[in-house]
């Protein structure tokens, strides 16, 4: 009998699901990675961060930061085969067990987004139905916040507003039937439906933009280069922040879906094509959004830097509805906008979920089916009470900002810093890695992954809790802050910490790790340097 | 448009749309290694299983 490819004994395991192949992991890998920051967040930050100029720090960020701790990622959950919380349990092996509460804290990051990601993707599904008549009138701003949300001031409520509640729902009972169909019947099958239907519906919009009158002063505003604004650190910060929060890395999605990939499988060179894809659809979302805004500006007779609302919700749901207003085939320009948003969203919240699921399938010992009906309906329940009443604008706006700047900024961290540094696991990652893959990385990833990375990320980390404490957050109340924003984070890490303790359904630690370190190579000379493409 | 933004807008296309194509064609010319360390054959029951070969 062959040693070959055994790791695990347990005789009543399931099997461990799979992607179909190479083709459908880079396609859900991207459809995770494309989401709603592509669209509505990349556009203004790079306008606002020196325009042209903004690529040379974010193709930095991309290459130094984005793609090494996305290789972490991939490592980790390809060579220890499991959810979050199972692989960062292997890698701490015997005496670092209780790292395991890393990877639950990035599950519970992840359970806390869906909570209020699946709204925004509610939003965008109303708006897609709302572009056919161009129900928002003259009046994008006053729609949206007062006939739509019917916002109220920060605070708890339980008036439930119908028009977000229907939508809400339909997408969770949507991500519950995918998720629980599995991971190739399920959440690769709609990626590789959802994403080239995106990029034709995306790639339309940007031509008919591009046709507007005044598209080339906007494309103007975007790409002319502001140099003096590379000499500012904040502008680097936001380039590495963009492509930090854009690459679905360092919060469990990307070690979950590599765990789904065969064993002997390309890592690396997928990686590439999964990390350029996405910052190709930033491009493509850029000259698109700039293009319509310089039609906007136009109409407006006024300059591009004088519009507001360049990101985010503003963006999507005030600024846009006021171009699709006054565009010659509006409601056509709006079903492409808002159907792209909704497909990019989704396919990005079955990433999120999908980490959620498996960490519970696996401690639990639950099947895709179980995990995904019993995680899918207690976070149903939960994101229909927070965010689909009057009070959900506010909450959302709140939980976001500390669930991604510092949830998952420290999560990045402490992966990197457990990795590299407490457990010296960065030249077994890296065999692996080279083990595996067609492009290799030299001792260069290590350094980028391990001191680069954590540096910069640390540095965000620390100016963005001391701006939170001394400044606080969009005028809101202390107490809705420290009750919504800090009460996020103190869940999160509850959370983790109750998880981890639970006892296992099946014994994780039953386990060895292929391919296995050569006997005669110290661990720190496993990952010797091969020819060619070295990084 | 001015210039210097079409000079930065085909930079951003070719540098980033350019990488892209890039990774894509190395991708498709290896899309696989051909020397794998023995072992790591993955039978669909990967979780319980060995992979067996009587001699």
């Amino acid at each position: 009998m062959s040693q070959a490819g055994v790791e695990q004994h347990g005789q009543h395991r399931q099997p461990r699901e799979q992607w179909t192949g190479q083709v459908g992991f880079i396609l859900a890998a991207i459809g995770s990675a494309v989401g709603l920051g592509n669209i509505w967040r990349f556009p203004g930050v790079a306008y606002e961060n020196g325009g042209g100029a903004f690529l040379i720090p974010y193709l930095v960020a991309l290459i130094t930061a984005g793609i090494p701790i996305l290789f972490l990622d991939y490592a980790v959950g390809h060579r220890f085969r499991g959810s979050a919380p199972t692989a960062f349990r292997r890698l701490g092996g015997p005496r670092g067990r209780s790292l395991e509460a890393l990877g639950w804290f990035q599950v519970a990051i992840c359970f806390v987004i869906s909570l209020y990601y699946t709204v925004v993707i509610a939003w965008a599904l109303s708006y897609f139905v709302f572009s056919f008549d161009l129900r928002w009138g003259d009046d994008p701003a006053g729609f949206l916040v007062g006939d739509y949300l019917q916002a109220s001031d920060p605070g708890f409520s339980l008036s439930f507003v119908p028009s977000v509640l229907i939508p809400l729902v339909l997408i969770w009972v949507a991500v519950i039937v995918v998720l629980a169909l599995g991971v190739a019947r399920g959440v690769q099958r709609v990626n590789v439906i959802f994403l080239p239907l995106l990029v034709v519906a995306f790639a339309a919009l940007v031509v008919r933009a591009l046709f507007l009158d005044g598209a080339a002063e906007g494309l103007n505003a975007l790409f002319t280069p502001d140099f003096a604004a590379l000499a500012d650190p904040n502008v680097w910060i936001a380039a590495y922040s963009q492509i930090f929060f854009s690459l679905s890395i360092a919060f469990g999605i990307m070690i979950t879906y590599a765990s789904y990939r065969r064993r002997r499988s390309n890592l690396t060179t997928p990686g590439l094509v999964v990390a350029f894809a996405n910052s190709s659809f930033e491009i493509l979302a850029g000259i698109g959004v700039f293009a319509t805004l310089g039609f906007f500006a136009f109409q407006q007779g006024v300059a591009v830097g004088e519009l507001e609302g360049l990101t985010g919700v503003g963006l999507s749901f005030i600024t846009f509805p006021a171009i699709v207003s006054q565009m010659p085939g509006g409601p056509i320009f709006g079903i492409l906008f808002f159907g792209s948003l909704a497909m990019a969203g989704f396919t990005s919240l079955l990433s999120v979920l999908q980490v959620v699921s498996a960490g519970f399938q696996e401690k639990f010992g639950l099947t895709p089916r179980q995990a995904a009906v019993r995680v899918g309906v207690v976070a149903a329940v939960l994101s229909i009470l927070l965010f689909s009443t009057t009070t959900g604008l506010l909450a959302l706006d709140t939980v976001d900002n500390w669930a991604n700047n510092i949830g998952i900024v420290l999560s990045a961290i402490l992966a990197s810093v457990f990795a590299f540094w407490v457990l010296r696991k960065g030249p077994e990652l890296r065999y692996h890695l080279n083990s595996v893959s067609t492009f290799r990385v030299g001792g260069t990833w290590t350094v980028l992954a391990g001191i680069l990375a954590p540096v910069i990320l640390g540095y965000m980390l620390i100016s963005r809790i001391v701006s939170l404490i001394v400044d606080g957050y969009a005028d809101y109340p202390q107490w809705y802050l420290l009750a919504l924003g800090w009460g996020a984070i103190a869940v999160i890490v509850l959370g983790a910490v109750l998880l981890t303790v639970l006892r296992w359904r099946q014994d994780p630690d039953d386990f060895r790790a292929w391919p296995p370190l050569p006997d005669h190579t110290p661990p720190h000379h496993a990952a010797a340097p091969a020819k060619g493409g070295r990084r | 448009m001015t210039g210097i933004a079409i000079f930065f807008l085909v930079l951003a296309i070719v540098l980033v749309w350019g990488g892209f194509t890039v990774s894509v064609l190395y991708l498709s010319r290896q899309p696989d290694r051909h020397d794998f360390p023995p072992g790591g054959e993955d039978d669909h029951r990967e979780d319980i299983a060995p992979v067996e070969r009587d001699t």
